[in-house]
């Protein structure tokens, strides 16, 4: 498996309410609806400058903040294949294993804004192919991997009725 | 080696020694859901194929943070809670009975020991209680409401000592500021805080939930006191639970250690946009302020208000500053009002909206207008916190806002208090 896309830079600390507004949040359990609305005090128009597969990369802490679930749901729903970050907040992580968003830990400094990135994660690498350069990072702990691999959480309980590692 | 709490409570709960790093599967023995989280659980809890709650005795649903519904997509929202607490036979805490944080504790729900979710990321605040709480999603709330369990990885610790007395003016809100201060926002990410120190038996209930509410402010999983007269008379008069208080060794290890001279702190201010960007007060003095908020699961207890009515008796606030009061709980609002202060406050010139979150998180009760300062009692002040990202959150002790509403600018509280 490979995940091809651009990446979307951002920088440290972005938290639950810059993903998603809690003024959408509260309106709607529509995610479709929602992932239109992802970033969008940081970059009014970040939505319409994604394509499907694209990267969010960001600095240190990403998904600060609340413990709101739609700030995965939604990114995921924006068709984003991957978060890369220096580090995620843990409700956040939580969040993400659970919903089905992968997360990547790596040294984001390597990548910009617009770059072409390729991930491969079984390798725990990052090509970042406009700079011709390799990023390594630490493969996700095995039960991760059986509830991404499942799915997510939900299709995980729906298969083994339960927490199953 | 011996054991942190955090370890020592997961330890307890899964029957035999966890070590740090360890991910473990563990019985919960209360958890929480309050409604920008509890809808989309339930959705999920649907689509798990849950039928039925694990336990409904264990489970509580709160309508806190929209709440009485400020438009006709939220109350679908909450009317979907209300049949689900209907169907299941969960506890239902409806608009009016205050911020799920405070609520849990007060109505008896957590004991020292104890293991506890919610989905809110302030789930935190029992560690006052020495009880490991810490927030989650809603997707782990619906596979916990159908399982009984969730899964942990157990944490590594950073202890934090507070030695001496607290100065005059300066308060638990202050105490945890310098925390953040020091440690920055992401400085304990996925780790547990543990309290030790001369200062701690000082503190009554409501201020160590005030710091135990932040932990997650710098990234904590948990922020953990240990259980001491206080704490567990408090949790015999408020809960008819029998539990035995878990402690951790004398020769636990920790991954850090921070230690502050509470003897030598002074009044605190976060700074927009962030929680980290921690100023002493004097640096700040003189900044307009426009709206002032005393409320949340931070600073909305029966302590926070009895602290701005000392300082608000008798005056008028400033008239170009507005003070927006969000009793904790129904039950801290009838205090308020038995012991006078809710007059004090209200003749000062504050407006009291409906015990819960208020203006905390931005869905109604005292949205700022662009370019506006806000003073506030709670823990976060990011950018359209309340509901415009145009306007300034700055975060401060009860004291601290009352005497700013007081002046219409920051001001210092110590002037006040004699
Ligand atoms: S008072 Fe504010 S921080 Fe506390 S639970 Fe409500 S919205 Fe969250």
């Amino acid at each position: 498996m490979e995940l091809k896309g651009k990446a979307h830079k951002f920088g440290d600390d972005i938290n639950t309410d810059y993903i998603i507004s809690g003024r959408y949040k509260f309106k709607t359990l529509d995610m479709n609806e929602l992932a239109k609305h992802i970033m969008e005090d940081l970059d009014p128009d970040f939505y319409s400058k994604l394509n499907p597969g694209d990267f969010i990369v960001a600095g240190k802490n990403f998904g600060c903040g609340s413990s709101r679930e739609q700030a995965p749901l939604a990114i995921k729903h924006a068709n984003v294949s991957a978060v890369i970050a220096k580090s995620f907040a843990r409700i956040f992580f939580r969040n993400s294993v659970n919903v089905g968003l992968m997360l990547i830990e790596a040294d984001t400094d390597l990548i910009d804004d617009g770059d072409e990135l390729v991930i491969l994660p079984k390798e725990g690498l990052i090509k970042n192919v406009t700079k011709g350069i390799d990023i390594p990072f630490k493969p996700l702990p095995d039960f991760m991997i059986k509830i991404l691999s499942d799915g997510g959480l939900v299709e995980h309980f729906k298969k083994h009725g339960g927490y199953s590692f | 080696m011996g054991m942190t709490l955090a370890q020592a409570i997961l330890s307890k709960k899964v029957g035999r020694p966890v070590s740090e790093g360890e991910i473990v599967l563990v019985d919960l023995d209360f958890m929480m859901g309050q409604d920008g989280t509890s809808p989309l659980a339930i959705k999920v809890f649907k689509e798990m194929g849950g039928k039925k709650v694990f336990d409904p005795s264990k489970i509580a649903l709160v309508i806190d943070h929209s709440s009485p519904s400020p438009n006709h997509g939220v109350s679908q929202l909450h009317d979907m809670m209300r049949k689900f607490a209907r169907e299941t036979g969960v506890i239902l805490y409806d608009i009016g009975d205050g911020v799920c944080h405070q609520l849990l504790p007060e109505m008896g729900h957590v004991v020292p020991g104890d293991v506890v979710i919610g989905a809110d990321s302030h789930t935190c605040t029992y560690g006052a209680l020495g009880a490991f709480a810490t927030g989650v999603g809603s997707t782990d709330l619906a596979a916990a409401m159908i399982s009984g369990k969730t899964w942990f990885k157990v944490p590594e610790t950073i202890k934090i000592i507070l030695n001496g007395n607290l100065p005059k003016g300066v308060f638990s809100k202050d105490i945890f500021l310098e925390i953040a201060r020091r440690l920055t926002a992401d400085g304990a990410t996925y780790k547990a805080l543990e309290y030790h120190g001369s200062t701690i038996s000082e503190l009554s209930m409501d201020a160590r939930f005030t710091i135990a509410n932040m932990a997650i402010e710098v990234g904590a999983k948990v922020g953990l006191f240990l259980p001491d007269d206080v704490s567990i008379s408090y949790a015999r008069s408020h809960s008819k639970r029998n539990f035995v208080p878990v402690f951790p060794d004398k020769d636990a290890v920790y991954e850090n250690e921070v230690e502050i001279d509470v003897n030598k702190l002074t009044p605190l201010v976060a700074a927009p946009h962030t929680v980290d960007n921690v100023k002493p007060l004097e640096e700040l003095e003189g900044t307009p302020i426009q709206q002032a908020f005393i409320g949340t699961c931070t600073n909305g207890r029966l302590e926070d208000l009895e602290i701005a009515a000392r300082i608000l008796a008798g005056k008028k606030i400033n008239p170009d500053t507005r003070l927006i009061i969000a009793p904790a709980s129904k039950k801290v609002l009838k205090e308020a009002v038995k012991s006078g202060i809710f007059e004090v406050l209200l003749d000062a010139g504050a407006v009291f909206v409906t015990p819960g979150c208020g203006a905390c998180v931005g869905t109604h009760n005292g949205v700022p207008a662009d370019g506006e300062n806000v003073i506030s009692t709670a823990n976060r002040n990011f950018k359209g916190r309340m509901g415009n990202p145009n306007a300034f959150i700055y975060l401060a002790s009860p004291a601290t806002v009352a005497a700013s509403a007081l002046e219409g600018k920051i001001a210092d509280p110590r002037k006040y208090i004699s």
